[in-house]
């Protein structure tokens, strides 16, 4: 709830509200430091997303801050085993408030090709909270950018994501009712 | 044709605007001591301001160097030509949560990062900007200059002990080997240039080297072991074993959040400057320089020199703690002392020259 939404309708045409917060989101939205932890394969892509080809840094998010005091972003980059399970907890929870997560790659949203293994864990939103998910085997680093800008506009507008949760829900509503006419037509 | 030029120049206009403010100051308050006191504290505030204006422009500054060295852009998206880029960081960590570790000594732990940024920012008082312009002009600016800046020392190991962490505690003890030790080899750097002028009055010397040439030239190993030093001084990278990422995770500032963390980092930036300042005044000749005005002249010099650090930074590759200390202890502290000595044998050769006439 923003305090947008507060102030009464009569005074909504009369008065500019702006907020602390807006300047706050818009500062935690540009300035993402991601630590610098990789599990796998995917921490290669990460390198090269800060490279010269890719360049990270046009958006501010180069600085990989080597301690989980001064990062705000956990890039979860590769196969995470149960082995691996504490000490990835600890580092999250290391972190400063606010802090974000990114699951990079396969085997992070859902054990990718070892999703049968006993010692991969399958998928970490089983473990720690995930803010934006990046399929690909590994992604390209364009997808890591493209899932860090997405992390963005989540922070500096938290409605879009219930927007879209609701966007994706009525989709899915639209379609069952589809199915149950078609099925209908059928008898 | 002297009469009329005079009065077109800037900083006459600054000397006449700054004499109005007193006048109309003297006219509300009436007492003498009351407007020095108001001078004073304006001054204190134009200092903390070229501070922190210098933490948040050599942030970006840094980022589009390293970008410009490693073939990148940089930041370029937040604000015309990413220009603001540092303020949404420290906005950021302005408003990150704080986080105090369970079994940290918290008063140590708390004034750790202050105690640093103190002497930091408490030297610029002996700068001279221009001819003149400096908030405490003392006969032993130098001098001062030195034993307040070397208090820097005990806050990287007050935090690093602290702060209870093991990476802390040896990050604070290098800290401590490497700035003691490279602070010798710069002291006597240092003494060549006060050997020639007699003098610790910092405007003095910059005076001096109107006269003679710019004292680059004249001590030019000084200038040299100056430069390494001071590199050694400010943490920055050839010697950046406080803040070594691959070995001991951030140092000193392993537990620090937030605000806490973002003074370290201020203090870091403000001694980049405030070393480039010192380099300039000492060694480049200041404010003087031809035909443009001496405050273009001055900090044209101190960005080239900050622009040569940040050079340093991102070409060469980081040094191990024993290279470091024997690198100070038997190479550069024999040479400051080589250089000491040329300069006497030096000075006396010339004034013998010259009194043979």
């Amino acid at each position: 709830m923003e305090i947008v939404d507060i102030v009464p309708p009569m005074l909504k045409n009369n008065v500019i509200v702006t907020t602390v917060d807006s300047l706050f989101k818009w500062a935690h939205g540009n300035s993402i430091w991601p630590l610098s932890s990789g599990l796998a394969c995917c921490a290669i892509e990460m390198m090269s997303a800060a490279g010269g080809r890719f360049d990270i840094a046009r958006f501010g998010y180069e600085v990989f801050r080597p301690c989980p005091r001064q990062a705000d972003l956990l890039i979860v980059a590769g196969t995470l085993t149960w082995k691996m399970t504490p000490p990835l907890i600890r580092l999250y929870e290391e972190m400063a408030e606010p802090k974000y997560v990114i699951a990079m790659g396969n085997c992070t949203i859902a054990g990718g090709p070892f999703a049968d293994s006993y010692s991969v864990v399958p998928g970490i939103d089983e473990i720690i909270p995930v803010d934006v998910y990046i399929p690909g085997c590994p992604p390209r680093p364009e997808a890591l950018i493209n899932g860090m800008l997405k992390l963005k506009e989540k922070i500096m507008h938290p409605n879009h994501v219930e927007k879209a949760k609701e966007e994706l829900l009525q989709q899915k509503l639209a379609k069952m009712e589809k199915l149950k006419q078609m099925g209908g037509a059928g008898k | 044709m002297p009469q009329i030029f005079p009065k077109f120049y800037p900083q006459n206009l600054v000397t006449m605007a700054v004499d109005f403010i007193e006048q109309i100051l003297l006219y509300i308050f009436g007492n003498q001591f009351v407007v020095d006191c108001i001078f004073k504290f304006m001054g204190i505030g134009a200092i903390l301001g070229v501070i922190s204006l210098a933490a948040m422009l050599f942030t970006y500054e840094e980022r589009k160097v390293c970008a410009f060295m490693q073939k990148r852009i940089g930041p370029n998206r937040v604000g015309p030509y990413g220009l603001l880029q540092s303020m949404a960081d420290t906005l950021k960590l302005m408003t990150k949560e704080d986080i105090i570790p369970l079994g940290c000594d918290r008063v140590v732990w708390a004034l750790a990062p202050m105690l640093l940024f103190a002497p930091s920012a408490l030297i610029y008082a002996f700068y001279t900007f221009d001819d003149g312009v400096v908030l405490a002009d003392v006969n032993i600016g130098l001098f001062l200059l030195l034993a307040i800046s070397s208090q820097a020392v005990l806050p990287f190991l007050m935090g690093g002990y602290a702060s209870n962490s093991k990476y802390a505690l040896i990050g604070g003890m290098r800290t401590v080997a490497q700035m003691i030790s490279y602070e010798a080899p710069m002291a006597f750097s240092l003494l060549g240039v006060v050997m020639i002028t007699g003098s610790m009055n910092i405007g003095d010397i910059v005076k001096m080297q109107g006269e003679l040439p710019w004292f680059v030239f004249l001590q030019p190993i000084a200038f040299i072991i100056y430069i390494i030093c001071a590199t050694a001084e400010t943490n920055r990278t050839p010697f950046d074993l406080v803040e070594d990422e691959s070995e001991i995770v951030a140092g000193p500032f392993t537990e620090y959040s937030g605000m806490r963390w973002a003074l370290f980092f201020m203090a870091e930036y403000a001694n980049l400057l405030s070393v480039s300042i010192i380099a300039t005044t000492l060694f480049l000749g200041g404010w003087q320089g031809p035909i443009l005005p001496a405050p273009v002249w001055f900090w044209g010099k101190v960005l080239v020199m900050v622009f040569l650090f940040m050079w340093f930074r991102w070409t060469f590759p980081r040094t191990r703690v024993d290279q470091l200390l024997e690198f100070s202890w038997k190479v550069l502290l024999p040479l400051a002392l080589v250089n000491l000595l040329l300069t006497g044998i030096g000075m006396y050769s010339v004034k013998e020259f010259f009194a043979s006439f």
